[in-house]
């Protein structure tokens, strides 16, 4: 008969003091600044959204009509290189954290730092911060660029001080941001790099397919709600029809955000890492 | 020091871990034993709080490894060699961790020279050997200069001169009076490093003892006899009480009885040996006795673990 060590309550699992936030944080900004894909995702932000906003700017005007310039929501298009960038700020999301299963080194990380969620809050809000900045940065630069391109005295030139630009321009970098947190979210549900960049890139591009497949009046009511028709609001200076107002649509976009990452911090203390 | 009381570990139909108690002590090298897939590395996982127990529970000092709010301080863990995200240099590596629990820098460049990597420090740790990596988790064990070490395989990869090293690195940590705990399947490498061992098999406690008393206890040990009359001295020798077993020829395989008591039993009673020898199992020997089969795990376990009335 095999004996039983007697029964004993585990030891109290009343935590001591909580571990340095600071410390925490400054752990996972050395982690985001000493890998490459970092250097190079934000490198890639600002190359595609100001070479983007360089280009339309100096090659547009010449091919529009006088209408055209006037119809035509400038800012927008100034902005053109967030369809790349979009992509590439989610990405980093992601890796952020699934790279870190994918490589092992969660189990490191989660052996130095146990409070799990400590750890995700500081991941989420060190990613965050370079994600607003390269966001917000990268926008006014593309916002700068396309005016420095276009022709003088062109009808197609705007000011920050006109109606809606400043918050267009600021919003395009608070929507790459969103985009992020969004992918930072799927990485900590799914942990697998491949299969979160996948849902990733589903959840952006798949439900206006889907959506196109329905009756107008249903595309109209659903369609203002689907993650990026409902965060393209925050950067357009020109309201469309069956378009949330910029705001609500910037709070939606955020709405789908926060529940992979809410899934994710309830999931990181729940799962075996 | 290291406590573990009733562990039990299930993934899906999967029993990894099955109700282990074990006590890994301060001063000493504790082998952690078990064939692959016996639920070694499970258990250590477990021990840091990366998997959660089915039921049971494991202390490191007196408390749940994940209570501490800087654990570093209090064990340093080894658990995969490659556990490092390939594009980071080795110090940055360090440096990630080391910051989490307010090590200072000075001290990753203490450890780092500790285990040899001084010169490849800012190479990326993605291009290192298997050795490198285990001087690399190594490393990143001692940053906090724990009282509880605790390593998965840590001689696998290494070449012959680093084996030694840290053979000799681990018993001198040992020494120190910390408590080092350190799995492997290669039985021969523990016997040169541990004093302790815990021997597990698919999951379950199979012997928790030292080295010593496994090499000389139990089934391991035997006395080999030939006679003429090898069928007397069977029926006296079981009637002194212990177990005889007939090989081939006229040749007995005795257990539970010393050499010299067998030589006094056929003196006593005119019985000419042709020979008579003693045999110490190899510590692989009794390894893969224990091992080889699970419905032997239960009775070899309990014959033994010393203390158990």
């Amino acid at each position: 008969m095999q004996t039983i060590a007697p029964p004993r309550p585990a030891p109290s699992r009343a935590p001591g003091p909580l571990p340095h936030f600071a410390d925490i944080l400054r752990s996972e900004s050395c982690k985001l600044r000493t890998v490459r894909s970092t250097f190079w995702a934000v490198a890639a932000v600002v190359v595609f959204n100001v070479a983007t906003a360089a280009v339309l700017g100096a090659l547009l005007p010449a091919h529009m009509s006088a209408h055209e310039k006037a119809t035509i929501d400038s800012i927008r298009v100034s902005l053109g290189g967030l369809h790349l960038s979009q992509v590439v700020v989610g990405l980093l999301g992601v890796l952020v954290v699934s790279s870190e299963y994918g490589t092992g080194m969660i189990r490191a990380t989660l052996a130095a730092v146990p409070q799990r969620r400590l750890m995700l809050a500081a991941k989420t809000t060190v990613f965050t911060a370079v994600a607003l900045v390269t966001g917000i940065a990268s926008c006014f630069a593309a916002y700068y660029a396309f005016q420095v391109f276009l022709p003088a005295g062109d009808s197609m030139r705007t000011t920050l001080s006109e109606p809606g630009v400043l918050r267009a321009v600021t919003g395009a970098g608070l929507y790459l941001t969103v985009l992020g947190v969004f992918g930072l979210g799927l990485g900590a549900v799914v942990r697998s790099s491949a299969g979160a960049i996948a849902v990733l890139l589903g959840v952006l591009f798949v439900p206006s397919i889907l959506v196109s497949l329905l009756p107008q009046s249903w595309q109209d009511t659903i369609g203002a709600y689907l993650p990026m028709n409902a965060g393209d609001t925050i950067y357009s200076v020109h309201h469309q029809a069956h378009t949330l107002q910029p705001w609500t649509g910037l709070g939606v976009l955020s709405l789908y955000a926060v529940i992979p990452l809410t899934a994710g911090f309830f999931l990181i203390s729940h799962r075996d890492a | 020091m290291i406590e573990a009381s009733g562990l039990s570990k299930r993934y899906g139909a999967t029993l990894a871990v099955d109700d282990l108690s074990f006590t890994v002590l301060p001063g000493q090298v504790t082998g952690f034993l078990g064939p692959n897939g016996a639920g070694k590395s499970t258990t250590m996982r477990l021990i840091l709080g990366l998997d959660a127990p089915t039921s049971g529970w494991v202390t490191v000092g007196g408390r749940p490894y994940t209570d501490y709010r800087r654990p570093l301080f209090q064990a340093g863990a080894l658990l995969e060699a490659k556990a490092v995200h390939g594009g980071r240099s080795a110090y940055n590596h360090l440096l990630c961790l080391a910051l989490s629990n307010g090590i200072s820098r000075a001290r990753v460049g203490q450890v780092l020279n500790q285990v040899g990597l001084a010169s490849v420090a800012r190479k990326r740790a993605g291009g290192f050997s298997l050795g490198m990596g285990q001087r690399l988790g190594l490393a990143a064990a001692l940053l906090g200069d724990p009282p509880v070490l605790m390593l998965d395989e840590p001689v696998n990869g290494l070449d012959p001169e680093g084996v030694l090293w840290i053979r000799t690195l681990l018993k001198s940590l040992a020494a120190e009076g910390r408590t080092v705990f350190l799995s492997s399947h290669l039985l021969s490498e523990m016997s040169l490093t541990a004093d302790r061992l815990i021997i597990i098999g698919r999951g379950r406690l199979i012997a928790q003892t030292t080295v010593a008393d496994f090499l000389s206890s139990g089934a391991g040990s035997f006395v080999r006899a030939r006679s003429p009359q090898a069928d007397v001295l069977a029926a006296l020798l079981e009637a002194h009480g212990a177990a005889v077993a007939r090989q081939a020829g006229d040749a007995l395989r005795i257990t539970g009885a010393a050499s010299d008591a067998v030589g006094e039993v056929a003196r006593a009673n005119g019985i000419t040996l042709t020979e008579l020898s003693e045999h110490q199992a190899s510590l692989e020997d009794r390894y893969m006795e224990l091992t080889a089969d699970s419905v032997d795990y239960r009775t070899a376990g309990d014959a033994l673990v010393p203390g158990r009335k």
